[in-house]
């Protein structure tokens, strides 16, 4: 497991013994209580996709939390789809999906970046311009999420002046830094997609080569709390980044999820929004089984998961026929504390839209599983 | 002209990253003939070293914290060294001459030196300590009693399977202890802070930005190199290594110390990937994985600089680093703004960081075609040379 | 006993066929079947190492562009997987809207049956020939294909309007006769197939060691100089082992992928191309049947240590390298048949020492 994936377990497994803890899933009269079978998928997809059908065919297990990266997802799409059971999934990703068999409670696209990217156009295009440099990592989440920030762009008549796309796992950025100095000479809107390890080189590197956050805003969608750990607060204060949960948000909810993790796993711990959606998605399908009275109907189960509520860390939160998690918008400043600042809130969920609307190719479709039709997964509205 | 300047720059400073990364290499595989695929995890245990020295001097603060870089510079070089010294002593020394072997097990290494870092605790130092101190005890007591009867062999082995045994319980009860049980570092990437004086940029010449880190690593990849030439020229023991390389038989006979002289010169290699390492944690993220994103470059640079040979080595890492930055910059299309139409495309295609690495390694593989043995060939007439 | 000898391999295809199929559920079948594939790859290994003494580092390549070719005709063809111009849904998010030219041929299902082992051969000749006319062997050969694997790794990986990228192409929610590929039915026939294909195989590997070609290769394996000398030349007998090399790995990523329902650049990886090395190394090098003892014992082991404890895997693959590389450089089969296990109870005094020239016996037999 790479990066802050191990705090998705470890968050998961608090969230279960929470609740065998309170007596464990009641199911009709009965009460059962989880028990989870823990594979690695080792940043691997194809290990993903062994993974998921070991849980299933040998395991039988009731539904499968897991996944990081969008890959790691869409490895395993196919297995749920052809087995017919059931992945959650808790990580913010590019949308442009919408799978009977897996509920996503992480951001689309318009719960993260495109109120993002509208808070940037707000706050800084009258002194740097409506344009936008995007950097993100290759694969499929950044190159997906960069289309719809570049047609949001254009819809808001602004310009995408440059986009690069490192590998995975890459830790050489010179050439980007190049480009962007030659792009925004006097400084200019970055928006950063990059995964996992190459954030380090990127946030180290930016700094070693003056480009400063006050004349170049940062605004990216994969770094929390827990990343700024592993960059060093020092690279990223003054840069934003947009979530649906911060460590610093202040209401009894948050902090009492935060205290129960460090009570748990240590007080240097620190928790953040993808910790916080795996934490609700086990909450989410208790919800839903004790409604259903099954946990082995996965079919009731599904139906049932339809319009569960959960009062989350963030505030509540309600599953949408789209499968999909309304979620809280934030954005934040990162301080040199490693936590954020709350510039904006939007207080109220927003609910979710799988299908993009910026682009072409997506825009009017939707998807709704409570409709009896064969394309409800993407039809046009 | 200004842009094709910091380009260069951008070139060298890829370049001396590579070079630094590869020096302590073409010193093994260039003198000893040992592909060390466990090199780039040496570098990995020079970062960790970084990692550890940071963590130590944090408490002290002000300026004594910023002067840990150096201090955590040398530690770097002597832990890795000494690490390198011993895998030497145990393993590599079994598989001289057998180079294909060697690879396959020094990756068994490299896997296992990754996995330690991710999940190494006291309780499984503890555990170790235990299994090796049974090990030799066992193997020390059955040898004095048995080591002429045929079946010693098997009966030794089986007093290692035990003593593994009895570590691996060791661990498990050790980890009982919740103190005891908590991971050192973690499979998580850590956070190495570059001192003050490093982080910034160093001013500018020209209009062109001066980054202080990364002026820092060619400053320090050049000293490197130059300690390094200075020893294996100058020195007695240098003497000694080119003496083993050249005719191990006949040094032998002449009274080196061959056993010794393999040891130094594996030692002094992989002490150099630490340092590699510890100068890597300024650039990007030290987590357990940092060996594999260089290793294949080093390879790179030493078969297309030529087997042992450190100009060799100078000159194609600065190649690659500045054909990586020209190509993936895009550059040439701004120098040269009109070009025809497909050039364009071509150039736009490999603009990317991924393509310019794809176009790396096929230039690699065409230059080969024309000079085999890398830009500056080792003169011989063996027929295998 | 000379009749039962020849029976064991017709016991163990039978065991394979029927009494597997029946014990297991579907998933360890599935992974026996993938087991199995791999044991081709292994096989193919065996041909340039073991008996002609190219260590590749880079077959992966061949591995994946036979996974590829199969996927991509299967994306092709499945209706439910195409997006609204007719081609597979996933050239929408990065808005490619026409088919990329060479993926035309991959709608002929017989076009990807003969693609997906020419490819990889053609690509094995063309790579081999340029690197064994220029003398480069030894370690040089398994750096260079390293590189090249590199190479082929980078352009899929970044490459996401040709292949998807990083995701890699799915097989299990095509179709194929009507059927999901990934249903239970279609895997057990694709766990057949394998079984069959894998005795093929060996015995593609048994015609080229065997009779004067095999010597050859044996040749080139312990002194190419000296083959030269005698007037050989080696280029040709290396390209073309090579090749059938690279196409016995196609023909394994393709039964592969099918069963795992996924192709993606990670077969591409460095330590997968190593990985397939050690199968070989375990099992025997040298030997037909070792390969495919060692691919389906170390992936059996991979399977069984990862799931019951994670973090313990890279260190038992580790030891496993080492152990195999210091103490039994001949594998499994090659200590049982080199008469390990005899010199193993001889030492206890169990079975009768055969001492033909007693004093010979005290010194140390070199292992090459």
């Amino acid at each position: 497991m790479a990066i802050s994936e191990t705090t998705l377990k470890e968050v998961e497994e608090m969230a279960i013994k929470e609740i065998n803890d309170a007596g464990g899933v009641k199911v009709g009269d009965k009460s059962y209580k989880i028990v989870p079978v823990i594979e690695d998928g080792a940043s691997d997809w194809p290990t993903f996709a062994e993974k998921a059908q070991k849980l299933i065919d040998s395991d039988k297990v009731a539904v499968v939390f897991g996944g990081w990266t969008s890959a790691s997802r869409k490895a395993m799409l196919p297995v749920f789809e052809s087995k017919n059971h059931m992945l959650f999934y808790p990580i913010q990703y590019e949308g442009q999906e919408c799978s009977r068999n897996i509920f996503y409670t992480g951001a689309v696209p318009n719960q993260q970046a495109e109120p993002a990217v509208q808070w940037l156009m707000d706050k800084f295009s009258g002194e740097l311009g409506k344009k936008v440099y995007l950097v993100g990592s290759d694969y499929v989440y950044p190159r997906t999420a960069n289309t719809i920030i570049k047609e949001q762009m254009k819809a808001l008549g602004g310009e995408t002046v440059g986009e690069d796309y490192i590998p995975l796992g890459n830790t050489e950025v010179a050439p980007i830094i190049a480009k962007i100095k030659k792009a925004f000479p006097d400084g200019g809107i970055i928006i950063n997609t990059l995964n996992g390890d190459s954030n380090v080189a990127l946030f180290k590197q930016f700094k070693a080569s003056g480009i400063d956050p006050a004349k170049y805003p940062i605004m990216s969608f994969s770094i929390a709390e827990e990343e700024i750990r592993q960059i060093g607060p020092e690279y990223t204060t003054g840069t934003y980044a947009a979530w649906n949960f911060f460590m610093s948000l202040d209401t009894p909810a948050s902090k009492k999820f935060t205290a129960d993790f460090q009570a748990m796993y240590g007080a240097d711990r620190v928790t953040g929004d993808p910790a916080e959606s795996a934490y609700n998605m086990v909450y989410l399908w208790k919800n839903a089984v004790e409604k259903a009275g099954t946990f082995e109907d996965l079919d009731k189960v599904r139906t049932d998961m339809i319009g569960i509520t959960f009062a989350a860390p963030q505030g509540e939160i309600k599953m949408f026929p789209n499968h999909h998690t309304s979620e809280r918008v934030l954005i934040g400043e990162a301080e040199n504390s490693g936590q954020f600042k709350i510039l904006y809130d939007s207080v109220k969920a927003i609910p979710p839209i799988p299908w993009n609307q910026f682009v072409p190719e997506t825009k009017g479709f939707t998807c709704d599983w409570t409709q009896d039709r064969p394309d409800a997964g993407k039809f046009k509205m | 002209m200004e842009l094709f300047f910091s380009q260069i720059l951008d070139g060298l400073s890829i370049g001396s990253v590579l070079l630094l990364a590869a020096t302590g290499l073409a010193i093994v595989f260039g003198l000893m003939g040992v592909i060390n695929l466990a090199h780039g995890e040496f570098m990995m245990l020079g970062a960790y070293v970084t990692y550890v020295v940071q963590s130590a001097f944090k408490p002290m603060g002000g300026v004594i914290f910023e002067l840990y870089f150096p201090v955590s510079l040398v530690l770097a070089f002597l832990v890795t060294a000494l690490v390198g010294v011993l895998l030497e002593r145990t393993l590599i020394r079994q598989l001289y001459g057998r180079p294909l072997e060697t690879l396959l097990a020094t990756w068994g290494v490299s896997l296992i030196l990754i996995q330690l870092i991710r999940s190494v605790s006291t309780a499984m130092m503890l555990g170790i300590i235990v299994g090796v101190v049974i090990g030799f005890f066992l193997s020390k007591l059955l040898g004095a009693k048995f080591s002429e009867k045929p079946f010693f062999t098997y009966l030794n082995g089986l007093g290692w399977a035990i003593a593994i045994g009895l570590g691996l319980i060791a661990v498990n009860v050790f980890d009982q202890i919740r103190p005891l049980s908590k991971a050192w570092f973690g499979p998580r990437n850590i956070d190495v802070t570059a001192p003050k004086w490093l982080q910034g940029s160093w001013g500018a010449i020209g209009g062109i930005e001066l980054p202080g880190l990364r002026i820092f690593i060619i400053l320090l990849s050049a000293l490197l190199l130059l300690a390094t030439f200075w020893f294996l020229n100058k020195s007695v023991w240098g003497l000694r290594i080119r003496a083993v390389t050249q005719n191990r038989q006949m040094s032998n006979c002449l009274g080196i110390p061959t056993d010794r002289v393999d040891s130094i010169t594996f030692g002094i290699g992989s002490g150099l990937a630490g340092v590699a390492g510890c100068a890597i944690t300024l650039l990007g993220s030290v987590g357990p994985n940092l060996g594999a994103a260089y290793i294949v470059s080093c390879f790179m640079v030493i078969v297309l600089g030529g087997v042992g040979n450190l100009l060799g080595t100078v000159l194609a890492s600065l190649l690659l680093g500045i054909i990586q930055s020209v190509i993936g910059s895009g550059t040439l299309l701004t120098i040269f703004p009109d070009m025809p139409l497909a050039a364009k495309g071509v150039i736009e295609f490999f603009a990317t960081t991924s393509m310019s690495l794809v176009l790396v390694f096929i230039f690699i593989i065409v230059f080969l075609q024309f000079r085999p043995n890398g830009m500056f060939p080792q003169k011989g007439r063996s027929v295998d040379a | 006993m000379k009749l039962f000898q020849r029976l064991v391999p017709w016991i163990l295809l039978a065991i394979a066929l029927f009494i597997l199929p029946a014990a297991l559920d579907d998933f360890r079948l599935n992974l026996f079947g993938r087991y199995f594939a791999l044991s081709i790859t292994a096989l193919a290994i065996d041909l340039i190492w073991g008996y002609t003494g190219l260590l590749s580092l880079g077959q992966g390549i061949f591995f994946a562009l036979g996974g590829y070719a199969v996927a991509m005709n299967l994306m092709l063809n499945t209706k439910s997987l195409a997006g609204g111009n007719g081609i597979p849904k996933f050239f929408e998010n990065y808005g490619v809207a026409q088919l990329p030219f060479f993926w035309q041929p991959f709608w002929s299902p017989l076009f990807t049956l003969i693609a997906l082992w020419v490819i990889p051969a053609a690509v094995a000749g063309v790579v081999g020939w340029l690197i064994f006319r220029n003398r480069i062997k030894g370690v040089y050969f398994s750096i260079i294909t390293q590189a090249a694997l590199m190479v082929f790794f980078h352009f899929f990986n970044g490459q996401q309007k040709l292949f998807d990228g990083t995701n890699g192409l799915k097989t299990s929610t095509t179709e194929l006769f009507g059927q999901l590929v990934g249903s239970p039915d279609m895997q057990v026939w694709f766990y057949r197939l394998t079984v069959l294909l894998l005795p093929l195989a060996f015995l593609v590997c048994r015609y080229f060691t065997s009779g004067r070609f095999g010597d050859a290769l044996i040749a080139i394996r312990d002194d190419e100089s000296r083959l030269r000398f005698a007037g050989f030349n080696p280029v040709p007998f290396k390209t073309i082992v090579f090749l059938v090399a690279g196409a016995l790995c196609g023909i394994s990523g393709a039964l592969y992928t099918v069963q795992s329902g996924i192709v993606s650049p990670q077969y591409m990886s460095i330590s997968f191309s190593i990985e397939m090395v050690i199968w070989v190394a375990v099992g025997g090098r040298g030997t037909l049947v070792g390969p495919i003892i060692g691919a389906t014992v170390v992936n059996y082991l991979r399977s069984l240590v990862s799931e019951a404890l994670p973090e313990a895997w890279l260190f038992v693959q580790g030891a496993l390298f080492i152990f195999v590389v210091v103490l039994m450089p001949d594998g499994i089969y090659g200590w049982i048949t080199k008469g390990g296990f005899r010199t193993f109870l001889a030492a206890f005094g169990i079975a009768k020492k055969s001492n033909t020239y007693p004093q010979l016996d005290k010194e140390a037999i070199p292992v090459d």
